[in-house]
């Protein structure tokens, strides 16, 4: 009867007091299959799916049985092995690279100038962002002809169109970064009494780093790019081409498993800088930051 | 009441300040004086739009008066300068390339203290705010409560003149911002530090400081200076301190705030 009288908000219920330790505490951790990690890596999927491609245009190739339309793969890579041994490609290479990291650094030196310039006054910034709308869109390769009448045939023409394959993209890229920086850090850097340079290398260009990152990334694939197909167009003219004309040179003696060799190269080394040099790169920098967007 | 003969430290004598809009110019604060005196914990109270991080901010020198005089032991303030830490509310302003120790060091080091020395004090402050297991930590691994820590220890090595503080806990959840102004207030007690506090909620205002001034809004202008001991207690007339501010924050404006909301 006494039940039935009482609010059941009124109720009183017991409390009570768990301590962990009567709870048996559940594995937290348990390992996992070798396969299971191993398949965890992409760069073992990937050579998997490499491997898988290698096969397929070897057997391809051997069905066509036409060397000079497409070689085997196996013919490919003995091609570059003699290649390489001759010392032909890689002096190539050395050339191809020598000129692009040229044409690259100078490139990033005026992107710096530009952006310092841009970042510092109004003026400065609308004259990047018009400049750069302008000659964004515009490949590279097509101011050659006209970089051949200024600066003759010759490095000089080459690297011109390399400093405009890498300046547009670093320098807006790093414009946009630097307005990007959250606007508490550069109150933070700016309280603790930074100005001018200092303020720049120490709270702008960290900031800005993943978009910096982007920058040269671009700028670097847009200058490989460039370059390769400049010494297609003119390497006939200087006496020590690179791999551009490597490959035009043996397409014109029909010598097709070297082309691919050195078309193959061109890849190896593209790949080995975006993803070994960059990537290592982001590693340690934006990723270990937390800034990886 | 307001000491004459003890000299203050921040003094803000009738300081207006305005922001440009697209269209606008809008005044922030109008006409606003007040002093702090060394040890004390001087809290800016109001509801959103009273000015007070804007004023803050001015204090920092971030913002320029347009009219009026803000000193700091006698030198007017013209530019942000490290005697004026400021903690503020986001996290994003732990520099993220750098580690727990590498925050605490690098204004230290920016104003010109040698390495080592920054490296040990950065050290002792870490351990002040508890965070000594995650000194090698980066700031993205850390959760929010931490990385405010951090952003208070970077603050309070430089040892500053008057410690900024723009809603520090304001984005954080109940039970760590309960914690944290528990801890604040050691840590102010073990340093005896200067603190200009700003905060929208009455129950922080009264919890950490030893003097509030509220703020009415539209623009920013004083409506009392109150003293306070860091209990919600009852005056003679027996109204607790939370509705003494409530009071003169709201109590003959309730129809023209709700009226502007």
């Amino acid at each position: 009867m006494t039940d039935s009288d009482q609010n059941p908000a009124t109720i009183q219920r017991k409390e009570i007091i768990y301590t962990l330790d009567d709870i048996p505490a559940p594995v937290r951790q348990r390992p996992r299959s070798s396969w299971q990690r191993i398949s965890d890596i992409p760069a073992f999927r990937k050579s998997l799916l490499l491997a898988l491609l290698a096969g397929i245009w070897e057997a391809y190739a051997r069905y066509l049985g036409n060397e000079l339309v497409l070689p085997t793969f196996s013919g490919t890579v003995l091609a570059l092995f003699s290649a390489i041994a001759s010392g032909e490609l890689p002096r190539a290479t050395v050339y191809t690279l020598a000129l692009l990291l040229k044409g690259y650094v100078a490139g990033l030196a005026i992107a710096a100038g530009l952006t310092a310039f841009a970042s510092a006054t109004r003026l400065g910034a609308d004259l990047l962002e018009t400049l750069t709308a302008m000659f964004n869109p515009l490949p590279s390769i097509a101011l050659l002809p006209l970089a051949l009448i200024w600066f003759g045939l010759g490095e000089g023409s080459v690297i011109f169109v390399l400093i405009h394959a890498v300046l547009w993209a670093v320098a807006l890229n790093t414009h946009a970064g630097f307005k990007s920086v959250s606007p508490t850090l550069k109150m933070v850097g700016r309280n603790y009494g930074l100005t001018g340079l200092r303020y720049v290398t120490r709270i702008l260009i960290p900031g800005a780093f993943p978009s910096i990152l982007t920058g040269l990334k671009v700028g670097w694939a847009f200058a490989w790019r460039t370059l390769i197909a400049a010494e297609l167009v003119f390497g006939a003219t200087s006496s020590s081409g690179g791999l551009g004309w490597y490959i035009f040179e043996r397409k014109n003696q029909l010598l097709i498993p070297d082309v691919f060799a050195g078309l193959l190269t061109v890849i190896v080394f593209g790949l080995l800088v975006e993803n070994l040099l960059f990537r290592t790169l982001e590693k340690y920098t934006v990723r270990r930051w937390g800034m990886a967007s | 009441m307001t000491g004459s003969q003890t000299t203050a430290l921040l003094s803000v004598r009738d300081v207006s300040l305005q922001y440009n809009t697209a269209n606008s110019v809008v005044t922030a604060v109008s006409q606003l004086s007040f002093e702090v005196h060394t040890s004390d914990r001087f809290v800016l109270l109001g509801p959103s739009g009273c000015g007070k991080s804007t004023l803050l901010k001015a204090v920092a020198g971030f913002i320029e008066p347009t009219a009026g005089k803000i000193t700091l032991a006698g030198k007017p303030v013209c530019a942000p300068g490290p005697e004026r830490a400021m903690v503020f509310q986001e996290f994003d302003q732990l520099l993220p390339w750098k580690t727990v120790t590498g925050n605490i060091m690098f204004p230290l080091v920016a104003t010109g203290m040698a390495t080592a020395a920054a490296r040990e004090r950065a050290a002792l402050y870490i351990e002040k705010v508890g965070l000594s297991r995650f000194a090698n930590s980066y700031p993205h691994t850390l959760s929010g409560g931490m990385k405010q820590r951090v952003a208070i220890a970077r603050a309070m090595a430089m040892e500053p003149g008057i410690l900024l503080m723009d809603e520090p806990f304001a984005a954080l959840d109940a039970l760590t911002r309960d914690r944290m102004q528990e801890e604040l207030l050691r840590l102010c007690a073990d340093t005896d530090s200067t603190v200009l506090f700003v905060t929208h909620s009455i129950a922080e205002a009264i919890r950490i400081g030893t003097r509030i001034l509220l703020l009415s809004p539209h623009p920013g202008r004083a409506k009392a200076e109150l003293n306070c001991d860091g209990i919600d207690t009852a005056d003679a007339s027996g109204e607790h301190l939370s509705q003494r501010i409530r009071r003169l924050l709201f109590g003959n404006l309730v129809e023209e705030d709700t009226a502007d909301d």
